[in-house]
């Protein structure tokens, strides 16, 4: 391997490193890297091009999550952010980890997507005391990606990612 | 608006030898900013006009898919009515959660219409800035909010409809609009879900719930023949693989809609033969006052940005 070559790979795992520092606006228990909404990272001349997909159509987060990113990784030289639409997020890109620290944040995570329009939805569980003995509140939440809940054995409420 | 003598008078002035009288009742009419007596009406130097922009005649792709942007535009305007106003706070914010991903579809079809155009607008001049017949959507979108019913039966039957709608333009042979579909198709089945819910729970409810259920039915009732209209922008579509024909959704919208009502326990009314056309610019007397709002800081204030 060339010393260019090297160095061209050490960059981009550092700016990667960079990205994985990058919480998302809306649900800051995440990294934009546990959504799993950076498609790609390329190197070009003076500086580096992020492939961003969008979460939801109308997700006001966008524009906001454009401008951390670029100013993430604003040592990296000119950073250009260019949106992907194809093919569409779906929640299963939710890391593993990234479906730990949603708990953690006392959010249940997505089921999966295959399962995500069912006229009776499976019980959720509760991400404090894991009951299943849990009703919804509200269909829609603070943001779009997720729902109202609350749990029937611990009493407390809580927020379910909505698989999509 | 000031008057052409605005200039000489002097309210702050008192006292019966302080010059002129003012020629109309102190604090009736005097300019608020005394930087405004400066400035003729009219004729503020840095205030451009409001510029009506157009897009080109003729192209079917365009009118296609501007078609299904100012669906979801207009639908959006109408929901996001509700805010402060739905009966509970859960429908408060799921209504608009609905109108945010709505807003969302069309910003991403508005974009896609002005490329497809070429003339280099761009989604927030086609949003705000065409006069009413150069709106496309159907008119069943832009009638008044009505009541929770009213607007609930209007979103099952519309993101029913709009559901059929992305499943066949995720097929479409023009990638962008294909890629818009994929992402709208899923929140279009959230939507659906939520309004047919609502449909069946009011429907199947109590007398007063299932009657203006009912109401609401017979008033939507004759607006839904528009969403199976088609013409050649419809042909040319369907030739070309950009998208379907409308008038192939008919069928299974109807089924859809049949099974939902039935389950409500509403009674269809017997079929309507009025045909609206907005999807060809000739709307309502509703789409004007709609207009009103929508465009309203960008007639008071051209170009502002937010």
């Amino acid at each position: 391997m060339s010393a260019a070559v090297a160095d061209r790979s050490t960059r981009l795992d550092a700016a990667w490193d960079a990205l994985r520092q990058v919480p998302d606006p809306e649900v800051p228990a995440l990294t934009l890297v546990d959504l799993g909404i950076v498609r790609g990272l390329r190197e070009m001349t003076g500086g580096l091009e992020v492939v961003l997909t969008p979460t939801y159509s109308g997700c006001p987060a966008t524009e906001a999550i454009r401008d951390d990113v670029r100013a993430a990784l604003a040592p990296f030289g000119e950073i250009v952010v260019t949106l992907q639409r194809a093919p569409a997020w779906t929640t299963d890109w939710i890391s593993a980890d990234g479906r730990r620290k949603l708990r953690e944040y006392g959010i249940a995570p997505p089921g999966p997507a295959s399962e995500a329009v069912l006229r009776f939805q499976p019980r959720i569980a509760c991400p404090r005391c894991a009951s299943k003995q849990t009703e919804r509140l509200s269909a829609f939440g603070s943001t779009a990606c997720k729902s109202m809940y609350r749990c029937l054995a611990c009493a407390e409420p809580f927020e379910y990612f909505k698989p999509i | 608006m000031n008057s052409p003598t605005t200039p000489t008078i002097t309210p702050e002035v008192s006292g019966p030898s302080a010059g002129p009288l003012p020629s109309r009742p102190a604090g009736l009419g005097q300019p608020v900013n005394p930087a405004d007596q400066a400035v003729p009406s009219g004729d503020r130097p840095s205030a451009p006009a409001f510029s009506v922009v157009r897009l080109g005649a003729g192209r079917h792709d365009v009118r296609y898919v501007l078609r299904i942007g100012d669906a979801c535009l207009i639908l959006a305007q109408r929901l996001g009515e509700w805010s402060g106003h739905a009966p509970i706070l859960e429908e408060d914010i799921a209504m608009s959660n609905l109108a945010l991903d709505l807003l969302g579809q069309a910003r991403a079809l508005l974009t896609h219409a002005a490329a497809l155009d070429g003339q280099g607008l761009d989604e927030d001049q086609l949003a705000f800035l065409r006069e009413e017949r150069d709106y496309l959507n159907p008119v069943l979108v832009e009638l008044p909010r009505g009541d929770f019913a009213f607007t609930q039966l209007r979103n099952a039957a519309v993101s029913s409809w709009l559901l059929l709608l992305w499943q066949r333009l995720e097929a479409s042979r023009d990638a962008e609009l294909a890629a818009i579909a994929a992402k709208a198709v899923k929140e279009a089945a959230y939507h659906q879900r939520h309004a047919a819910d609502w449909v069946v729970r009011l429907g199947d409810g109590t007398p007063e719930s299932s009657a203006r259920m009912q109401a609401a039915l017979a008033q939507l009732w004759p607006y839904f023949n528009e969403l199976f209209d088609a013409d050649e922008a419809d042909a040319a579509a369907e030739a070309s693989g950009l998208g379907p024909s409308w008038a192939a959704l008919r069928e299974p919208w109807t089924a859809f809609l049949s099974g939902l009502l039935a389950e409500a326990g509403l009674s269809l009314p017997p079929p309507s033969r009025f045909l609206s056309q907005g999807r060809r610019g000739v709307h309502s007397e509703h789409m004007g006052h709609l207009l009103a709002t929508l465009q309203h800081l960008q007639r008071a204030y051209p170009g502002g940005r937010w």
